[in-house]
C-alpha cells in the first residue's frame, strides 16, 4: 500500500534518479576526465554543487511543515544553523593542535579569548559519532521545546511565523555573543579534517558532494513516506481545517510537534553536511533573511510536492550564482521580483506550472 | 438508478442497527438513562449572555430537535458541549461519569460525542475515503497514525458507510468537488466512522434539495434508539418531519419543551420564532 504510494510518485522518482545520476556523472567526471577536457566538472563545482543538495534537502524540511503542515515557518535556518554548528564543533576539535596557537585542546578562539579550559558543551565533540548525534538532538530539541509551547497555546498562522523569525534572530545574536563559546562574530573556521580525511582533497570533497546527494534521496523518501501515511493525511486535515480535525479527535498539538521535530533534524543534517563543504559556520547563518529566502525556494518550486521544494531551492540558488556574478548589487532585488512573480503567475510554482502543461497537453 | 435502489434498501434500520452499532466508551456510565446534563450553563462573549441559565437533558437513544431564532445559543450550546468553548458557570456531564468540562476537543471526541458542523467542513483537499478513514474509531496517537494502515473490518466498515451515504462512486475523488448535499452526506458519513454515542448535527439539510432531504430525514430516524442523537435545524418541515420531542431556545435559555404540536401552540414560542417565520 505504501509501497504503491511511493512508486506512483512518478516526479519524484524521477527527480530522485536524475539527482542520483547527475552525481554519479559528477563524480566519475571529476576523476576520468583531464581538467583540459570539455566534459571535466571541476572541483570548486563539486563543492558548490554539494551547497545546492544541502539547501535543497533544507527546503525539503520546510516544504513538509509548511506544504503539508501549514506552519509558515520562518526559522527553519536556525535549525540548520544548529545543526552546522555542531558539526562544526568536531571540525573544530579534529583541529587538535594545528591551529595558529598550537593549542592541543582549545580552539584557536578561545585561546585568543584567554580561555583556559574547554567549556562543558564542547566536551564530547572530538567523537564523530557523538557530533552526529547532537546534529539531530539539538535542532530537534529545540523544535520540540519551541513547538510544544507554540502549538499547545494554539498559536498559529502569521503569529507563529513570527515567533520563528524572532527564535532565529534570538540565536543570531547569541551566537554573536563571544561569551556563548561558539567563536563569536568569526564563528567555526579552518577546519583541517573530517574523520582523518583531509577536507581539501578531492576525493573528500566528491565523497561530501555524494553524500549530501544520498542523504537528499533519503530524506526525500523518509518525507514521502510520512505524507503518504496517514499521520500526512492528518496533517493536511490540521493544514485545512484545524479545529475539526481536533473534533474528530487527534491530538493537532502532537501531530504538528512529531513533523515538525522531525523537518528541524532534517535540516540540522542538511546544515551539518553544509559546514565541512562551506568550511566555515559562523552567525550569519541564523540570519532571519536566510530563513525567508528559502521559503521563497521552496514558493518558487511549488508548496506541499516534496520534489517541488527541491527543484526550487537547485533552480534560485543556480540563479542567484549566476545572477551574483554578473550583477551582484541587483540579486536582492532579482530574488524579491521573483517571488511576486511566482506568486502572481505561477501560484503552484514551476512544478504546478509543469503539471498542469501536462495535464493540458 | 439501480445503485439507488441498492442504497434505499440499506435504510431499513434492523440492517444498520447492527452494523452502526456505537461501541460505548467503558467510562461511560447510563445507568439513570440520560446521556447528557447541561445545567445552569452561563456563557457570556463581552458582556453579551450568549447562553443564560439553561438546562438541557438528553435521554438515551433519543432524537431531539433543538430550534430557535438566530443568535438563541444554539451552537455555543454545542461548543460547550464538544468542549470548544468554556462556560463561566455550570455543569455538563455525559452520562453519570464523564464530567465534560475537564475535557478537551479529542479527549471529548474520543469518549463518543460527535458533532458534524452547520458549515459542512470535511477536508477538501483530500478524497472521500481518505475523509472517512481520518474519522475512523480507533487509536489516534501519532505513532499508530503513521502506521496505521485501512484494512479488514475497519475497511469493511468504510464500505459500508460509503454505500450509506451514496457516494461509492466517489470514493477516490477529492472531497472539494462534492455537490454542496454530497459533502452534508459526506460529513455524517464521517460523523458515523467515529462511532460515537451521541450525535451532535448541527443543520443537516441546509442546501440539499428534497430528495436529499428525506433521506437525511430516515437516516437520523434510524440512528436514533442505539445513538442519541440532537439535531439542531432551521427548517421546519424538517423538524417536524423526524422529531418527536423538540426544545426552542430563545435567548440562551430553554423557552418551550415538548411534541412539534405542543410547541407550535405555545404563545410564547409563536411570538419570538414561529410568529416571525409565518408572517
Amino acid at each position: 500500500m505504501l509501497l504503491k504510494s511511493i512508486w506512483r510518485d512518478k516526479l519524484g522518482l524521477g527527480l530522485l534518479a536524475l539527482i542520483l545520476l547527475a552525481t554519479v556523472y559528477v563524480v566519475l567526471a571529476n576523476q576520468l576526465f583531464d581538467p583540459s577536457h570539455p566534459l571535466y566538472v571541476g572541483t570548486n563545482t563539486v563543492t558548490l554543487l554539494g551547497k545546492y543538495l544541502c539547501y535543497a534537502l533544507l527546503a525539503l524540511a520546510v516544504d513538509l511543515v509548511w506544504g503539508y503542515l501549514g506552519i509558515l515557518s520562518l526559522g527553519h535556518g536556525a535549525f540548520f544553523a544548529l545543526g552546522g554548528y555542531a558539526m562544526g564543533m568536531y571540525l573544530m576539535r579534529q583541529i587538535g593542535p594545528r591551529g595558529v596557537y598550537g593549542d592541543p585542546v582549545l580552539p584557536d578562539f578561545m585561546v585568543f579569548l584567554n580561555w583556559h579550559e574547554l567549556p562543558w558543551f564542547w566536551s564530547g565533540f572530538n567523537h564523530f559519532p557523538f557530533a552526529l548525534l547532537m546534529v539531530g538532538l539539538v535542532p530537534g530539541l529545540l523544535a520540540l521545546v519551541f513547538g510544544f509551547l507554540a502549538f499547545r497555546s494554539r498559536v498559529t498562522g502569521v503569529y507563529l511565523s513570527i515567533m520563528t523569525q524572532a527564535l532565529t534572530y534570538a540565536l543570531m545574536l547569541a551566537f554573536f555573543r563571544n561569551e556563548m563559546g561558539f567563536g563569536g562574530n568569526n564563528g567555526l573556521t579552518d577546519f583541517k579534517d573530517l574523520l582523518g580525511f583531509d577536507l581539501t582533497a578531492d576525493s573528500t570533497r566528491l565523497a561530501l558532494f555524494a553524500a549530501s546527494a544520498i542523504a537528499l534521496v533519503l530524506g526525500y523518501l523518509a518525507c514521502r513516506i510520512i505524507v503518504e501515511s496517514r499521520l500526512g493525511k492528518v496533517a493536511i486535515a490540521i493544514r485545512d481545517a484545524e479545529m475539526r480535525t481536533r473534533f474528530i479527535g487527534y491530538r493537532v498539538e502532537y501531530v504538528k510537534l512529531a513533523i515538525f521535530v522531525f523537518s528541524a533534524m532534517l535540516a540540522g543534517l542538511a546544515g551539518a553536511l553544509y559546514v565541512p563543504q562551506v568550511g566555515i559556520i559562523n552567525p550569519g547563518e541564523f540570519s532571519p533573511l536566510n530563513s525567508i529566502e528559502l521559503v521563497i525556494w521552496v514558493a518558487v518550486g511549488g508548496r506541499a510536492t516534496l520534489y517541488g521544494a527541491i527543484v526550487g531551492a537547485l533552480l534560485v540558488n543556480y540563479a542567484k550564482s549566476v545572477f551574483t556574478g554578473i550583477l551582484p548589487d541587483e540579486w536582492l532585488y532579482a530574488l524579491g521580483a521573483l517571488f511576486v512573480l511566482v506568486t502572481l503567475f505561477l501560484p503552484k510554482g514551476v512544478t504546478g506550472w509543469l503539471n498542469r502543461k501536462e495535464a493540458m497537453a | 438508478m439501480n445503485m439507488f435502489a441498492q442504497t434505499q434498501a440499506l435504510f431499513s434500520p434492523t440492517y444498520w442497527r447492527n452494523r452502526l452499532a456505537p461501541t460505548p466508551s467503558p467510562r461511560l456510565n447510563l445507568t439513570h438513562g440520560v446521556i447528557l446534563y447541561l445545567e445552569d450553563i452561563n456563557v457570556s462573549f463581552d458582556g453579551f449572555k450568549a447562553l443564560n441559565n439553561l438546562n438541557l437533558y438528553i435521554n438515551q437513544g433519543e432524537l431531539r430537535c433543538i430550534i430557535g431564532p438566530n443568535g438563541a445559543g444554539k451552537s455555543t450550546m454545542m461548543d460547550v458541549i464538544t468542549g470548544k468553548t468554556r462556560p463561566d458557570t455550570g455543569s455538563a456531564w455525559f452520562g453519570q461519569s464523564i464530567n465534560l468540562l475537564e475535557h478537551d476537543e479529542p479527549e471529548i471526541a474520543e469518549a463518543g460525542i460527535g458533532r458534524k458542523f452547520q458549515k459542512p467542513t470535511v477536508f477538501e483537499t483530500l478524497t472521500v475515503q481518505e475523509n472517512l478513514e481520518l474519522a475512523m474509531a480507533g487509536p489516534k496517537g501519532v505513532w499508530a497514525t503513521f502506521r496505521a494502515r485501512l484494512q479488514g473490518e475497519d475497511k469493511d466498515y468504510l464500505d459500508q458507510i460509503l454505500l450509506l451515504i451514496g457516494l461509492v462512486a466517489e470514493r477516490q475523488r477529492l472531497a472539494g468537488v462534492l455537490s454542496h448535499g454530497q459533502k452534508q452526506w459526506l460529513e455524517i458519513g464521517m460523523l458515523l466512522m467515529q462511532r460515537p454515542q451521541l450525535l451532535l448535527v448541527d443543520e443537516p439539510v441546509a442546501g440539499m434539495t428534497h430528495q436529499e432531504m428525506e433521506r437525511t430525514a430516515e437516516l437520523l430516524t434510524s440512528l436514533a434508539g442505539q445513538h442519541s442523537v440532537v439535531v439542531v435545524e432551521h427548517d421546519m418541515d424538517f423538524v417536524r418531519s423526524i422529531a418527536n420531542k423538540v426544545t426552542v431556545l430563545h435567548q440562551g435559555s430553554v423557552l418551550a419543551e415538548g411534541s412539534m404540536a405542543q410547541v407550535q401552540a405555545d404563545p410564547k414560542v409563536i411570538e419570538v420564532y414561529l410568529g416571525e417565520a409565518a408572517c
